[in-house]
């Protein structure tokens, strides 16, 4: 709002409002709250929409502290920490649990890696192919998750593979890598080429000038593509529910079978520690990335 | 490994890719090698081989045969022509209401959040650690009959206009499109709002300050000069929105009842227990297809070409 202007102020106008300054037809004053209204609305309808998307965390935060009457923890009955003294007491659910921990994190170093190697091979890299690569990295990311997780599924059944781990960390490093490669390439290509070419100047070898110079300007977008990877792994349903074995019952399908059955407080347990523990880490990472920066 | 980190080192010479060295010139081939096979083998050739799925028939006990059987489209379309409109219908709905909430988030981020910005940002992306569908049952507690947001829209008589409009029925918000329509927009509202805030941000702020300079009121200033720069980022927003809606099934399933089921719990029904593979194929088929149809109209009238 403290933009320098460049035109004059207009005599007995308040600094405070510049853009209505000097509009050949000023309307009539409005009365103050709604003045404020106005001049605020982006903000405050920003802040409505933030809500929206808050306020299902809190719900879920509140009601991991519920003791509910039934099966299901929909309704609030009374406070109780018995839920978070004994997270694991739900048959099934932390085994579930460290069955997505164990895929996410295969899933995110695949798609990581493979995802990496293609985004450099598509920033730094003019080829024949390169509109059809584009093309098919594109593809998995605009195409509804229930056409690729039926036609995968139709696959494996056919070539009579065994439905199980396997064949869920597949189905997960395929549709995380377009988002590795779309999260790495954005950041190569944004990279100044001339501190490479400055390393290769001060007579760094190549490999010296990728280990030292390319792969830490790199390595926000990677970090940015594992995160989003681990993050859409775990959290994946869709996919998984049509390539999993009816032995491997990950997180959100554990969920979506107690939805039906009964959900247990403790699921709401695992939506607030997981909510708490990825904000912690993004915000560690910001302050580092940003003390850094200071630093420099 | 050596030929991995080759990428780093551009040729020395100041001139173009022409000039590599031969060498070089199956360098990126290398490097797209995995993803592109594993994409290949995992994405590609699971679509080609679907779509001759939808062409066989059958039974699991005694398999299936490429018989050229195109009645079973005719028949999904017969059988299923309410999902296809209800999915593209509450899709649709959740889209437009993503882009109207989703904006003003979007620029308030951009260019009011100041030291903020990316603790706001840190806000919208962190509903996407928690499981989506433990977030997604949590509104099913907000909107339980009897709850809060029902008595106020009941209140505000906003109830009896939705009604009317056959979103709901029976004073409750539970079990009815607009639940179905509140839960995709809380979903996918994230998507909507990551590339308009890329492409908002993109925007040099010496442009507004040119359009304050001749005048412009902040009215005129967003019509004629943000909006139509923040278009590509709308463009990609409503995509990364509608597509995915419109395939979803885990609202449909979660906040809606029988008679708000979209194709995705259809395909999902036919898939996982109906055990007819043809018929999920060839719905599979005909909602990309109609998704490929959608988007390419829309994209002729968007008139933006490059998406990535």
């Amino acid at each position: 709002m403290s933009r320098p202007s460049p035109a004059p102020p207009a005599a007995g106008a308040p600094s405070s409002a510049p853009p209505a300054r000097t509009a050949p037809r000023r309307p009539a004053p409005l009365p103050a709250p709604v003045r404020l209204l106005r001049k605020h609305a982006v903000v405050i309808a920003g802040s409505l929409a933030l809500g929206y998307l808050l306020v299902p965390n809190l719900v879920v935060l509140l009601f991991s502290f519920n003791k509910p009457a039934g099966r299901f923890n929909y309704e609030w009955r009374a406070f109780s920490t018995d839920a978070w003294t004994n997270p694991c007491g739900v048959a099934d659910m932390c085994g579930s649990l460290t069955l997505s921990l164990r895929i996410a994190v295969l899933a995110t170093i695949g798609a990581t890696v493979f995802g990496t190697l293609a985004a450099f091979a598509l920033a730094r890299f003019r080829f024949r192919a390169k509109g059809t690569a584009n093309a098919l990295i594109f593809l998995p990311m605009a195409m509804p998750e229930v056409v690729m997780a039926a036609s995968l599924g139709t696959l494996f059944l056919n070539m009579r593979v065994a439905f199980g781990f396997t064949t869920i960390l597949i189905a997960h490093i395929m549709f995380c890598l377009s988002f590795v490669i779309v999260a790495v390439k954005a950041r190569v290509m944004s990279m100044d080429p001339r501190l490479e070419e400055a390393a290769r100047d001060l007579y760094a070898g190549p490999v010296q000038t990728f280990l030292r110079v390319t792969l830490p300007l790199a390595a926000p977008g990677i970090a940015a593509g594992a995160l989003l990877s681990f993050a859409l792994s775990f959290d994946d349903f869709i996919i998984t529910q049509f390539n999993a074995g009816p032995s491997t019952v990950t997180f959100p399908m554990f969920v979506w079978g107690a939805a039906q059955r009964g959900t247990p407080v403790q699921v709401n347990v695992i939506g607030t520690a997981m909510f708490v523990i990825a904000v912690a880490i993004v915000l560690v990472g910001q302050l580092t990335a940003n003390r850094r920066r200071r630093s420099r | 490994m050596t030929a991995v980190v080759t990428p780093g080192a551009p040729p020395t010479a100041p001139g173009g890719p022409a000039e590599r060295p031969p060498r070089r010139r199956l360098t990126p081939y290398w490097l797209l090698l995995p993803a592109g096979l594993w994409l290949a083998v995992f994405f590609v050739a699971p679509l080609i081989y679907q779509a001759s799925t939808s062409v066989q028939t059958g039974s699991l006990e005694e398999g299936y045969r490429v018989t050229w059987h195109f009645a079973t489209y005719w028949d999904v379309l017969d059988k299923y022509g309410e999902h296809f409109l209800r999915s593209f219908g509450y899709a649709a709905a959740a889209t437009v209401l993503c882009l109207l909430i989703g904006y003003p988030l979007a620029y308030m981020i951009a260019f009011r959040a100041g030291r903020w910005r990316n603790v706001l940002l840190v806000m919208v992306i962190a509903p996407f650690f928690t499981s989506f569908l433990i977030r997604t049952l949590a509104w099913k507690t907000i909107l339980s009959d009897g709850g809060p947001v029902v008595g106020a829209l009941e209140a505000l008589h906003i109830l009896d206009v939705t009604s009317w409009l056959g979103l709901t029925s029976d004073e409750r918000v539970l079990a009815t499109p607009l639940a179905v329509v509140c839960g995709l927009t809380y979903n996918f509202l994230p998507f909507m709002i990551l590339p308009l805030y890329s492409s908002l941000e993109r925007i040099e702020p010496s442009l507004h300050e040119a359009a304050r300079d001749l005048y412009a009121t902040p009215a005129t200033t967003f019509r004629k000069v943000t909006f139509p720069l923040s278009l590509p980022g709308v463009v990609a927003g409503t995509l990364l929105t509608f597509i995915p809606a419109s395939g979803d099934y885990i609202n449909a399933q979660l906040l809606g009842s029988p008679n708000t089921q979209m194709v995705g719990n259809a395909i999902q029904k036919q898939f996982l227990n109906v055990l007819d593979y043809p018929t999920a194929a060839a719905m599979s088929f005909v909602l990309m297809a109609l998704i490929l149809i959608a988007v390419t109209l829309y994209m002729r009238r968007a008139g933006t070409e490059e998406l990535v």
